[in-house]
């Protein structure tokens, strides 16, 4: 198979040689290890185990969907399904001049809104900084929510987006993918929203399943007949 | 104990024991991946009559807020007996057994999990044990791996266990509740298969330097046989073994 694709679980052997560890994996002597249940790829100079499992962690510059949880007189928290929470400074709304008197966080975002939102810092030692001040961030006034496995975004996206592309083209919904695992699907008509919808949870309870793609082209299809 | 026969023989005159095994083979064990919904990982384990399951949460916001370490992530870990594992009730209350699991089965986890890459956060690890005959420690050791590695906690390796010990004079495999009462020697190992690091070791009873080195042999390779298990486990849940 292409690069070398293997199924493993923690402590199994990937490879041994000069390769730079990537996700997932750790080096230990030569050997290069996995530490999660999943898929290892072997390229040109570098190895990676494609998790299987697991919760969402911060990464610079994820596009995530975030759920308003608690505000303060400077920031919003956000819960962004991971085991930090979201921080997002009154600035980011506000502007330079904002003001802890004059304006009121709750007026912008109120606890329970979704927000679209980048990560935009994120150490070991602070909670990740979120931004949404940015194109085609900010609050999410409509759509349904869709929550599946962070590690089967990937798989909903697809190779150079040919799944979510496939979805979107056959059932006209606008889909927002947040790398944490949650997901935004508009769509005017409501079966376009509900096929959308099946389809996204079939890629999440299905995602090991080589063919997904016709699969998910079937159930599209089929569905549009009867 | 046990309401078994009192007068056992343990080891007959062909070397089989008293539950029917040789020497050196384990109970029958299954584990499965993956039994619970609500938990972010689990496994369900039949060790023998042991039967317990595993749940792991996180991970999570540390609460309370103290325990918490900006370095790295910590693991907790509950070993619990359900009142209806033993044929006598069991308070439900921790006792100074349990207490005592809880803490040996964390520090055999915690140089295989990767925490470090988690600073202020905690991996809850909940062990219950719904009935126990013997070797449960072991049994629940292997059943957290499992249930950490479905959860996708980052790991070095898998940590298998299997007790040895010694019954009538002799080095065995997998000691069973009436071995480990009438027997002489009881020694649980916790092993990492790749790396071939024992994590867990304790010995209660008498052994000769020479009985000690092939009692650390014998639980070793018992440890090899659970990793083989684990490993088609969680080769079941995730790459559905051939299926589809």
């Amino acid at each position: 198979m292409e690069n070398k694709r293997k199924y493993v679980i923690p402590g199994d052997l990937v490879t041994s040689g000069p390769f730079r560890p990537e996700q997932n994996v750790v080096l230990e002597g030569n050997k290069i290890i996995s530490t999660t249940v999943g898929i290892s790829e072997i390229y040109d100079d570098s190895v990676r185990v494609i998790s299987l499992t697991g919760k969402y962690i911060p990464k610079i510059d994820d596009l995530v969907i975030g759920k308003v949880i608690s505000h303060t007189s400077l920031s919003w928290e956000l819960d962004i399904n991971s085991c930090y929470v979201g921080f997002l400074p009154a600035q980011d709304v506000f502007g330079r001049d904002f003001s802890a008197h004059a304006d009121e966080l709750s007026s912008k975002l109120k606890t329970g809104d979704l927000v679209a939102a980048r990560i935009a810092n994120f150490d070991r030692t602070r909670d990740p900084l979120v931004t949404i001040s940015d194109r085609d961030l900010g609050k999410i006034d409509s759509g349904a929510l869709v929550k599946i496995s962070p590690s089967k975004v990937p798989r909903l996206i697809g190779k150079r987006g040919s799944m979510i592309q496939m979805i979107e083209q056959a059932t006209n919904a606008a889909i927002t993918i947040g790398q944490n695992g949650w997901v935004v699907v508009s769509c005017e008509s409501p079966e376009g929203l509900l096929k959308a919808k099946k389809a996204i949870q079939m890629v999440d309870e299905k995602a090991h399943i080589a063919n997904l793609t016709d699969q998910v082209k079937d159930m599209l299809e089929s569905k549009g007949e009867s | 104990m046990g309401g078994r026969e009192a007068t056992m023989v343990l080891l007959d005159e062909n070397g089989i024991r008293c539950d029917g095994r040789k020497i050196d083979e384990t109970r029958k064990i299954t584990i499965k991946a993956g039994v619970l919904k609500n938990a972010d990982g689990s496994a369900y384990i039949e060790f023998g009559d042991n039967k317990i399951l595993v749940g792991i949460f996180g991970p999570r916001d540390v609460h309370p807020k103290h325990m918490s370490d900006t370095d790295t992530g910590i693991l907790r870990v509950r070993y619990h007996m359900e009142p209806f594992s033993v044929t006598e009730r069991k308070n439900p209350a921790p006792s100074r057994r349990e207490i005592e699991i809880s803490k040996v089965i964390k520090e055999a986890l915690e140089p295989a999990v990767m925490l470090e890459k988690f600073p202020r956060t905690a991996v809850d690890v909940f062990i219950e044990v719904l009935q126990a005959d013997g070797g449960t420690r072991c049994a629940a050791l292997s059943a957290a791996s499992v249930a950490l590695a479905d959860a996708g906690i980052p790991m070095r390796d898998m940590v298998a266990a299997c007790a040895s010990g010694k019954v009538a004079d002799t080095i065995v495999l997998d000691v069973n509740n009436e071995e480990d009462q009438a027997g002489q020697a009881d020694m649980p190992i916790g092993y990492m298969p790749n790396f071939e690091k024992i994590t867990l070791l304790q010995l209660d009873g008498i052994l000769t330097p020479e009985e000690y080195k092939k009692c650390v042999e014998v639980g070793v390779n018992g440890c090899k046989i659970i990793y083989e298990i684990q490993k088609k486990a969680l080769n079941d849940k995730y790459f559905g073994s051939g299926k589809d």
